[in-house]
């Protein structure tokens, strides 16, 4: 192998190639019962091919991974629409003890006061900042949280006696869950154009809203990170027309304590509580979506609901309007231990969190827009999207370049090629929790890659030359899936020679 | 602005700031949002806690639930209080993958996509499937991603559920299909298992058929028949399973299902009261272009190393828009990591061991216990037992003396009021069971 580097860089290989029979990690207690035969046609013939590995080895693998990875923890990661925060790390121990961690979930109410005090606590205070006053915590995720409200629309409508309202309007700067959430709850999709400004176009939208029109998933502030001047006309709008108003939460960390969704006119919510509320991302998950509603809506919510009566908390099953259940139990509740520690945290200074977002975007993007394309020139809100396009068309250096190069000054790159809207899209969102020097850390090495754009181009072609692998073959990944290891002598020997 | 929370905002860098920016407050950031819409008053929400404050509230909240190092347990139907190995604390606490997001950018991101493609392995292997996604939110939603699939690759709109296919799976997937364009059928049970026959007639005109192995009142079904009776009417055939179950019982692959689904939280994941836990979805390689969520393939980079990369996104949202195969994004990696490691821990003979013990805790309790059995068919680690009062009633007697004897299936099954389940991991000891037994007796007498 040519990489000089190479003997420099661990190069774990899979767990399954550790294996060696007769080693084994943990022990089960058997207590010394007999163990009854299983039917036979029932029973496993081949055990799994689980790895046969000692603890001693599982500990060094399971150490070397999280080495070739780079989370919030390692270093400044402005993955715009993401809300990449600091995960305080408190909100890890209070998810641990053994009250919250090993409750289980059917465990009668009166066993599980603590738990759901908990859960309403945290719904008063997302009433609060979303300005709508009944909330079910029930959704997994943000994306399970449009589907819910899609669904509450479909039965608000069915209950109206409007079961002919099937069109859900979205903006072509809408993240991809919303078209997606639109189709899995069976409604049609219409797109609404975005003026020069980043506004919905207002035309646009009186000409496609009418009565066959369930209404509007909307992200306010945008994808491109503007607030849509024209909010209240869109809201009047819809309502005049009878059709409802759906917040895409996605962007909610712009506006904590300075602008309420409900107060915008939107009927229905849901939050990330993984973007502004700092459960931890995971690598992929986990997320809670809760939803928000308007009083009229809320006999449709999910049961089981949160009740309080004096003292007492329960959870209500009897909700003969309900949608019905969208997950199992009452939510993914570590995460609300999270977000509720995450608020109790701040308290009313939630608002500081927003205006410091909103700040550090501000200066990110005043230091930045004389060296890279800035398609939309506004004050922004907690993120902005600027374009490589000048970049691209005088130096052949692309969007994926500069990010890549990002990697190189150990800088997570930001989001790139969305919203689609904009080529060459860069999206950049800092988060709350960046001190300025970080923040010009960021600048002088997006500047530094605009001068090699120019100078040594080749090297953010090349790029990133630092991290455990050069780029990847994508395509051939999907071309040929191996999403599996295959457990083949030949392919284990070939492996072994490929070093 | 203060410096709250975790902001560190010093009064130097806030006015560099604006002066960079060009504004002179922090107000006219916000001069965008129209004034009828702005919020003016402070929030209404409770004051700051400074973190050893903080973490006492937790205390006092969580002081107040009976949990199962406080109350002995024997609820299951769903989730299980096995154990999770130390390991699993040590690594999910690692900064670089706990604070890590979806590994969009693969050379930022190597850990965590090897550690799936690992993960897709051991579930693979476990169910006899050919590919396993990144996971699903939970077992309840996995059902309805299952019937998503279905819906596509058959064109048919019947959904077709045994009834001991747990209750709150059931639930969500009526809540789901109505926007897939699907109606759900439901078959019940014949003396606590399904009936092949039966399950073959309402399979015959279905998109999919699912079933649950071991059921939900703990009986083994007539698995590899159920899943014939599915095939030959031409729906897809789908197992809801319990991974601890899969050292003992026979993968879904081998006896011809389509696919297999399940809650994850068994392998790996505390109670949580509820969550975040790991939904696993494996299939057969004719559905990978149809499965939901992410997949994490292997490749090569510039220079011939092994890597690996998120791999046919096109399905995915992101790209596909309102083509995709589904809607979901954020999922439950770090979870069904937990589970990964836990896996490796048990290895092949860890798992089977677990297996037996169960199983073997399971056949102790029926000896032990005083009360006879609500169906006479096999178990793998609940059982069902008849009480002589109202199930609910037996919970609340057991409570007061310290022992939760487990969920009154009346709950969900309106005939079955009289039906205990009680569910047994290799956490409770064969003392445990005695110390149940006797609670029974004394509280059924």
């Amino acid at each position: 192998m040519s990489d000089a580097n190479a003997g420099a860089r661990p190069k774990p290989g899979l767990i399954f190639e550790k294996s060696k029979p007769g080693r084994r990690a943990g022990r089960v207690p058997s207590y010394g019962l007999p163990v009854p035969e299983l039917p036979a046609e029932l029973r496993r013939e081949s055990p799994p091919r689980l790895p046969d590995v000692p603890e001693n080895d599982i500990f060094r693998h399971f150490t070397q991974l999280p080495d070739r990875n780079f989370g919030i923890d390692t270093g400044f990661y402005p993955l715009g629409s993401c809300t990449m925060k600091h995960n305080p790390r408190v909100n890890e121990r209070v998810v641990g003890l053994p009250g919250f961690r090993d409750l289980h979930p059917l465990q009668e109410d009166e066993g599980a006061q603590g738990a759901l005090e908990l859960m309403w606590e945290l719904e008063q205070i997302l009433a609060e900042v979303a300005g709508l006053p009944a909330v079910t915590l029930q959704p997994a995720a943000g994306s399970q949280g449009e589907l819910t409200g899609l669904m509450l629309m479909r039965a608000v409508f069915a209950d109206r006696g409007e079961p002919g309202r099937n069109v859900i309007i979205t903006a072509d700067t809408a993240h991809g869950t919303n078209p997606a959430s639109v189709t899995m709850a069976g409604f049609e999709l219409e797109k609404v154009a975005t003026t020069d400004r980043g506004n919905l176009d207002l035309e646009d939208l009186r000409a496609k809203v009418d009565d066959r029109t369930a209404g509007l998933m909307l992200t306010n502030p945008s994808t491109l990170g503007l607030f849509d001047e024209g909010i209240e006309a869109v809201a009047e709008i819809f309502h005049s027309r009878g059709a409802l108003l759906y917040y895409d939460g996605a962007n909610l960390n712009a506006v904590v304590g300075r602008s309420r969704p409900g107060d915008m006119g939107f009927d229905i919510v849901h939050y990330n509580l993984h973007k502004t509320f700092s459960q931890p991302h995971g690598g992929g998950g986990p997320g809670g979506g809760p939803v928000a509603v308007r009083s009229e809506i809320e006999p449709f919510l999910p049961a089981p609901t949160l009740v309080r009566e004096g003292d007492v908390f329960r959870l209500d099953h009897d909700r003969p309007k309900s949608i019905g259940r969208v997950r199992g139990f009452a939510g993914p509740f570590g995460v609300f231990v999270r977000s509720y520690a995450f608020m109790r945290a701040y308290g009313p200074a939630l608002k500081d969190m927003s205006e410091a977002a909103v700040l550090n975007a501000n200066y990110l993007l005043a230091r930045l827009k004389d060296v890279y394309d800035l398609p939309y020139d506004r004050l922004c809100m907690h993120e902005f999207v600027l374009s490589a396009r000048t970049l691209k068309r005088e130096h052949g250096i692309t969007a994926l370049d500069v990010a890549k190069r990002l990697m190189d000054h150990r800088i997570h790159p930001p989001t790139i090629y969305f919203p689609l809207v904009v080529p060459e899209a860069l999206m950049i969102e800092p988060t709350e929790t960046e001190t300025k020097e970080r923040l010009d850390e960021f600048v002088d090495a997006m500047r530094s890659i605009a001068g090699e754009a120019v100078n040594d181009p080749d090297v953010l072609k090349s790029a990133p030359l630092t991290r455990p692998v050069r780029r990847l073959d994508e395509v051939k990944a999907a071309k040929h899936p191996i999403v599996r290891y295959p457990f083949e002598p030949e392919a284990e020997e070939a492996r072994i020679e490929a070093g | 602005m203060s410096i709250a929370g975790y902001l560190s905002l010093t009064d130097a860098d806030l006015s560099a700031m604006l002066e960079a920016i060009g504004v002179s407050s922090i107000d006219d950031l916000f001069e965008q949002i129209p004034e009828g819409v702005r919020f003016d008053r402070p929030l209404d929400v409770p004051e700051a806690l400074p973190e050893a404050a903080l973490v006492r509230h937790f205390e006092e909240l969580a002081a107040r639930n009976a949990d199962t190092s406080r109350e002995l347990s024997f609820l299951g139907m769903g989730i299980y209080d096995h154990y999770v190995p130390s390991i699993v604390d040590t690594f999910l606490s690692r900064g670089e993958l706990l604070t890590a997001y979806t590994p969009y950018q693969p050379e930022m991101s190597q850990g965590v996509l090897q550690a799936i493609f690992e993960y897709q392995t051991a579930i693979c292997e476990l169910t006899g499937m050919d590919v396993s996604n990144a996971s699903g939110y939970d077992g309840t939603t996995v059902a309805a991603d299952a019937c998503f699939i279905a819906r596509h690759h058959t064109g048919r709109s019947k959904v077709v559920l045994a009834e001991t296919l747990n209750p709150m799976v059931r639930q969500v997937v009526k809540t789901y299909a109505p926007g897939f364009g699907m109606e759900v059928t439901e078959v019940p049970h014949d003396g606590g298992t399904i009936d092949p026959a039966r399950f073959a007639g309402e399979a015959r005109d279905a998109a999919i058929a699912i079933f649950q192995q071991p059921n939900a009142f703990g009986c083994l079904e007539p698995a590899p028949e159920l899943a014939a009776a599915a095939n030959e009417g031409g729906a897809l055939s789908v197992a809801h399973v319990d991974l601890a179950s899969l050292g003992l019982l026979e993968a879904p692959g081998a006896y011809g299902c389509a696919m297999a689904i399940g809650e994850g939280q068994s392998i790996g994941n505390y109670q949580s009261y509820g969550g975040p836990h790991y939904g696993f979805l494996a299939a057969g390689n004719e559905f990978i272009r149809r499965m939901p969520g992410r997949i994490v393939g292997e490749t090569t980079d510039l220079e011939g190393r092994r890597g690996f990369v998120l791999t046919l996104q096109t399905r995915e949202q992101h790209i596909r828009r309102e083509k995709a195969t589904s809607n979901m994004t954020t999922n439950q990696t770090l979870l069904a990591l937990a589970g990964l490691i836990t896996l490796c821990w048990l290895g092949p003979e860890g798992l089977r061991e677990l297996g037996e013990t169960c199983t073997a805790l399971a056949a102790y309790a029926k000896e032990r216990v005083g009360l006879p059995l609500a169906f006479e068919r096999p178990t793998f680690k609940e059982v069902a037992f008849r009480t002589p009062i109202p199930a609910r009633e037996v919970v609340a007697r057991a409570r007061e003396r310290g022992v939760h004897p487990g969920y009154p299936l009346g709950r969900d099954y309106p005939g079955l009021d009289d039906v205990l389940l009680v569910a047994l991991t290799e956490k409770r000891t064969p003392a445990d069971v005695d110390r149940l037994a006797d609670v029974l007796s004394e509280v059924c007498s």
